[in-house]
């Protein structure tokens, strides 16, 4: 208790402005200082004689606060730029934007109907084949795998997040389209072809590609926010199913699956996010074609796809704003999509998970 | 104690056996289906260093972009393209997202402003890169009347953000309560025990937050279609002109008729895939080995 009354002597400047309990620090500092080269003694020398000031403190918080706040102000400046750049389209079309199928940029008509229709089929395409497989190896690696394949697995799986978009589309255009047009979409005409889903002309480029790849693409995504989400039920919960003499599968059905099932439609919901703005890796297999057909081998055209193929060959400005007012809607759907998706998983990690059905 | 139902012995056993085969089948269903799952990876990983290794050599590397019908070329103006985009990304997005991260976990902890811009952040990371690329058009391309580096740069920038902000807030999260305290409690003013404290301890974290969105907007190229734009020649310092950029020139080889350059593209590709598993393999390292354990 002593000590710190006999410090503050050599700093008496400081004994103005500070509270007794802050000296004890910066007199240490003053050593270290003189050990220190020059040029960053002078800095530091400023730094010691401010850091204990009265607005040192206020500065600093104000400026993180500032940062923080930018977040807000990104969001808001995005809004704020499409609403107002998309304004002539949206005055001229209205809703009817929304509603019509003519996508004629000569004749100055645009509907967006066609890329809705594509944005939808293609992404819920893709959660259809990614969510199964996404779910079985989230079981396969938390409850099946040796643990030696664990670690292995899952990083090769993170791996697949890694890849770039335009590197699928790469892959997509001369691997996958290919492998579509000769070897899986004959059999699928042959077996499915009553659908009415799969039909000639299949030309590889379709919607059905589009939805393998970005199956592929959002994989990562809903198996490993589900594993967390599975990850997170108690561990009493399976031993207590267990315990009743379930077999492994019934454990993870009653204990695991029921308990976490938000925190799994969170996950679903999050990957649909992510299909519905991708854009690079669609646009180079989806075929490009403004129309609404029930084949999904025939080529598709997606919100995304479309800004990304016309915006920079876009001439006059009703014809820019509406491809920005796509991405206004783009943009619109996929915050709130985000939104929801990230309410259900916050709502299970926070541990409302333990209690019993 | 209520009497067992009367269940004959026969019943049981096949009930118990089905019980058996639904397990046994739900174990084949996942395993076949990781299987099913790592096939495409290995295909494209595989066919990927395949195709690009046959056609990467030093030219690509040293050399402009050769005109249509011409053998060789490369691709250096875009790599450095990328360089200085991504740069130009980090020094704008990372100091942003620090900060904000920073304000969350030590300012605004449990407060209604922290848990919206928690929440903004989070929905931030989840639009579609090619809407950032708009908003980047919009602020600065349709102002300016041409495509720039700058533009690029800030459309990346924005994406960065968000996965910085939470990387940070959730590093120092870990970093202990006692040790703030410890810190505060010697009389060094809060804005020095977060930059020399927190932020110090967790930093390999934080370095680790910084990478992840590196590697995530490295391979991005829908913001940079109309932004960035490309370049077929050298843009090394002007940041008002349009510059080349690795995953762009891709593309544009990609969706070519010249056999030279999809060659060109798969190069491309291997490189920009390399350069990005470098940088999360580091991450790995990284994280197994620095992060530091929360209190107890």
């Amino acid at each position: 208790m002593n000590e710190p009354k006999t410090v503050p002597v050599d700093r008496p400047q400081m004994q103005k402005v500070v509270v007794p309990q802050e000296r004890a620090v910066p007199t240490e500092r003053t050593v270290e200082t003189a050990a220190t080269p020059a040029g960053l003694s002078v800095v530091r020398s400023f730094l010691l004689a401010k850091s204990s000031g009265r607005y040192a403190d206020g500065a600093f918080a104000s400026l993180m606060v500032v940062c923080a706040l930018s977040v807000f102000a990104i969001v808001l400046l995005i809004v704020f730029v499409l609403i107002s750049k998309s304004m002539p389209s949206i005055h001229q079309f209205g809703w009817r934007f929304f509603e019509t199928r003519t996508w004629d940029p000569v004749s100055g008509q645009f509907g967006a109907l066609p890329f809705i229709y594509g944005t939808v089929v293609s992404s819920l395409l893709a959660v259809l084949i990614a969510v199964p497989l996404a779910l079985a190896v989230s079981i396969f690696l938390l409850d099946i795998c040796p643990r030696f394949l664990r670690g292995p697995i899952s990083f090769l799986t993170e791996l697949l997040a890694a890849i770039p978009s335009v590197v699928y589309g790469l892959w997509g255009v001369f691997v996958l389209v290919p492998i579509i047009r000769d070897q899986v979409g004959p059999v699928l005409e042959k077996y499915l072809g009553w659908t009415g889903f799969f039909a000639e002309p299949n030309f590889g480029v379709s919607m059905f590609s589009a939805g393998v790849i970005l199956a592929i693409m959002i994989f990562p995504v809903i198996s490993s926010i589900s594993r967390d989400v599975m990850r997170a039920v108690p561990v009493n919960q399976r031993e207590a199913v267990l315990a009743l003499g379930a077999t492994r599968w019934e454990m993870l059905r009653i204990g695991v699956l029921r308990n976490s099932r938000m925190g799994i439609v969170g996950s679903v919901i999050l990957g649909l996010g992510r299909a519905l703005g991708e854009t690079m890796a669609v646009t180079m297999v989806i075929g490009n074609h403004p129309d609404i057909l029930k084949n999904l081998l025939a080529p598709g055209y997606t919100l995304a796809s479309v800004i990304a193929n016309e915006f920079t060959e876009a001439t006059g400005d009703l014809y820019l704003s509406a491809l920005i007012e796509i991405g206004l809607a783009l943009f619109l759907v996929t915050i709130v999509v985000n939104a929801i998706a990230r309410l259900l998983v916050w709502a299970v990690m926070r541990g409302n998970t333990a209690r019993a059905h | 104690m209520s009497p067992l139902p009367v269940r004959s012995r026969h019943l049981e056993r096949l009930l118990e056996l089905r019980r058996s085969a639904t397990n046994h089948a739900v174990t084949a269903l996942a395993v076949v289906s990781t299987v099913l799952v790592l096939v495409p990876l290995v295909a494209i990983v595989g066919y990927l260093i395949y195709k690009g290794a046959s056609s990467l050599n030093l030219a690509f590397f040293t050399h402009l972009p050769a005109p249509v019908g011409e053998k060789g070329g490369g691709m250096a103006n875009a790599i450095a393209g990328s360089g200085l985009l991504l740069g130009l990304a980090s020094l704008m997005g990372i100091p942003l997202g620090i900060g904000a991260g920073v304000y969350l976990s030590e300012y605004a902890h449990g407060t209604w402003l922290g848990s919206a811009v928690r929440f903004t952040a989070d929905v931030l990371n989840g639009v579609p890169s090619i809407v950032m690329g708009i908003a980047a058009y919009a602020l600065i391309v349709a102002r300016q009347q041409h495509f720039s580096a700058l533009s690029g740069g800030v459309a990346l920038a924005i994406m960065m953000v968000p996965t910085v902000t939470r990387t940070t807030e959730e590093m120092l999260a870990t970093v202990p309560n006692p040790v703030r305290e410890a810190a505060l409690g010697l009389g060094i003013p809060k804005w020095r025990t977060v930059l020399s404290v927190s932020l110090r301890t967790a930093s390999p974290g934080i370095i680790t937050g910084c990478m992840l969105a590196f590697a995530r907007v490295a391979g991005e190229t829908a913001p940079l279609l109309f932004t960035a734009f490309g370049n077929q020649f050298w843009n090394l310092f002007n940041l008002n002109q349009p510059i080349a950029a690795l995953p762009l020139q891709i593309y544009v080889y990609a969706i070519s008729p010249y056999d030279d350059w999809h060659r060109l593209a798969w190069a491309g590709a291997l490189v920009l895939v390399v350069m990005i598993m470098i940088a999360v393999t580091l991450v790995r390292i990284f994280a197994n080995r620095g992060v530091l354990k929360g209190g107890h």
